[in-house]
């Protein structure tokens, strides 16, 4: 896959937690404007991976770079940066728009983007305390908190676990339209469907290295396989043999 | 604002919500009101709070404070994603528990006091240095509270040495220091029994206050050791100063702790 121009750069990245290598120098480069699911195996490094770009794990080497610049030790270029994390679970005595305010002034920002409080129909769950909300709402309120500021970046982990069908084809709805305007996606998700649907490139992650980076039609092409859970099938299945 | 200010502000705001800090506030409310109704004055119900006091605030601070940064570890993920440095982030999330915490505390113990009335200046002063202690001791646990659960991933264990180090600081010591007395007993023993005494906040404050109170009887093997060692003046001086560092020390080391983990 040649670069263009893309808008997350990966260079070397390893990681180990005390005897343990989780990622193994890790190369990857994220095009603008397309959604990138991340794949493998449980343990393959697909958390690390993303904690390591949001600078919540600190790499042993390897660089990553947004738009040329290098996440390290500056918080601020986080700033173009959205996370959704898995679990939704927030401090249980604010409210859902206590918890926007709060992101906003930490941020110094306007709440840019409100549109999915709309169409997700939050407007009155915003009002009350968040450990009254159901698992799904809460993971309403999650997927809001991620757009709510037009991050260039979005890094969303398992997004539709949780959500009701009409929330979940919102949120993919939303990931689209963000898609056609410029935004890059890096999509976690054990779904594959879901990835089939939304998912311009893949990377599959196998023991901390990465086994394959491309499109997805590349990847289809690769394996002879005519849809993406049977590709990955037989991605691991070539992991394995080797 | 600053964005220590800011992340204090939310938490203030969630942790201000709680049903426990209402409950340790009233607790130290009827506590106090309790002391001051059936001791003969302010003076005697100064004492045993005293040691209400030494129990109570490393309990509540070590365990609430190690549950809370548990149960707030998803969001504190969100928070680390957000463009804020973690330096800031750590003040914001620490002084957040640690102001109502002590807030509390001050409040529970002060309002009864205030109603009662204090019958002379020196009670005042006993006051004083009562809530000092108890805030010094909830800025003390609540970060090692922190460290505990930012160094444990495991909320079991984090639990199980927070309650390790309480019953170590409150019921141990006490084992410890006699056995260390009669056992070294041919010895000179003022030096060892300070520094031991130096090692263990709640000992500092329980020592410190009843210098100032000049009871010697009540003070222990520590405190006598300090008290003719030492003298009042100094003895005074040396437990403030320790006390200070304890304040100090275990909210520093958190704050390495989390600037430092891979979360």
């Amino acid at each position: 896959m040649i670069a263009l121009d893309p808008l997350l750069v990966i260079d070397g990245l390893a990681k180990q937690f005390g005897a343990m290598p989780v990622l193994q120098g890790i190369d990857l480069s994220l095009e603008r404007g397309r959604v990138t699911a991340i794949l493998g195996p449980n343990g393959a490094g697909k958390t690390t991976l993303i904690k390591s770009i949001l600078g919540l794990t600190r790499p042993d080497r390897g660089i990553v770079r947004l738009d040329g610049r290098a996440l390290g030790e500056d918080p601020r270029l986080r700033a173009t940066m959205g996370y959704m994390p898995q679990i939704a679970r927030f401090p249980e005595n604010l409210t859902g728009a206590e918890l926007m305010a709060l992101l906003a002034d930490l941020r110094g920002d306007a709440l840019i983007d409100r549109e999915l409080v709309d169409r997700l129909r939050l407007g009155a769950e915003l009002a009350k305390p968040l450990r009254t909300l159901s698992g799904g709402t809460r993971q309403k309120v999650n997927a809001v908190l991620a757009f709510l500021f037009s991050p260039q970046l979005l890094i969303l982990d398992e997004p539709t676990a949780g959500l009701d069908p009409i929330a979940s084809g919102v949120l993919k709805d939303k990931i689209r339209e963000e898609t056609a305007r410029g935004k890059t996606f890096l999509l976690a998700s054990h779904v594959m469907t879901e990835l089939e649907e939304l998912a311009n490139d893949v990377v599959f992650l196998l023991d901390g290295t990465v086994r394959f980076s491309g499109s997805l039609h590349d990847l289809k092409l690769r394996t002879r396989q005519v849809n993406l859970e049977r590709a990955v099938a037989q991605l691991m299945r070539e992991g394995e043999a080797a | 604002m600053s964005p220590i200010a800011k992340v204090m502000k939310y938490e203030l705001s969630d942790v201000m919500r709680s049903r426990w800090l209402v409950a340790y506030t009233l607790f130290f409310v009827v506590v106090t009101d309790g002391l001051l109704r059936f001791t003969a004055g302010g003076a005697n119900a100064e004492m045993a709070l005293l040691n209400v006091v030494l129990v109570v605030i490393p309990l509540v601070s070590i365990v609430f404070g190690t549950m809370h940064l548990y149960n707030a570890r998803e969001f504190t993920e969100v928070l680390l994603a957000q463009p804020i440095g973690r330096r800031q982030l750590f003040a914001g999330l620490y002084l957040g528990l640690a102001l109502p915490l002590s807030l509390g505390f001050a409040v529970g113990v002060g309002v009864p006091f205030a109603l009662h009335g204090l019958d002379d200046r020196s009670q005042v002063t006993t006051l004083a240095t009562l809530l000092g202690i108890g805030i010094v001791l909830t800025l003390s646990f609540t970060g090692l509270a922190f460290a505990l659960a930012l160094r444990l991933d495991d909320r079991a264990k984090g639990l199980g040495a927070a309650i390790a180090i309480w019953l170590l600081a409150t019921v141990l010591y006490d084992g410890l220091v006699l056995v260390v007395g009669s056992m070294f007993a041919a010895y000179p023993l003022e030096r060892p029994l300070i520094a031991l005494m130096m090692l263990n906040p709640v000992d500092l404050g329980r020592v410190l206050l009843l210098l100032q109170l000049d009871v010697s009887a009540l003070m222990g093997y520590t405190g006598a050791s300090l008290k003719s060692f030492v003298g009042t003046v100094e003895g005074i001086t040396l437990a403030t100063t320790a006390l200070l560092l304890w304040a100090v020390a275990p909210p520093l080391l958190a704050a390495h702790l989390f600037r430092r983990k891979d979360f």
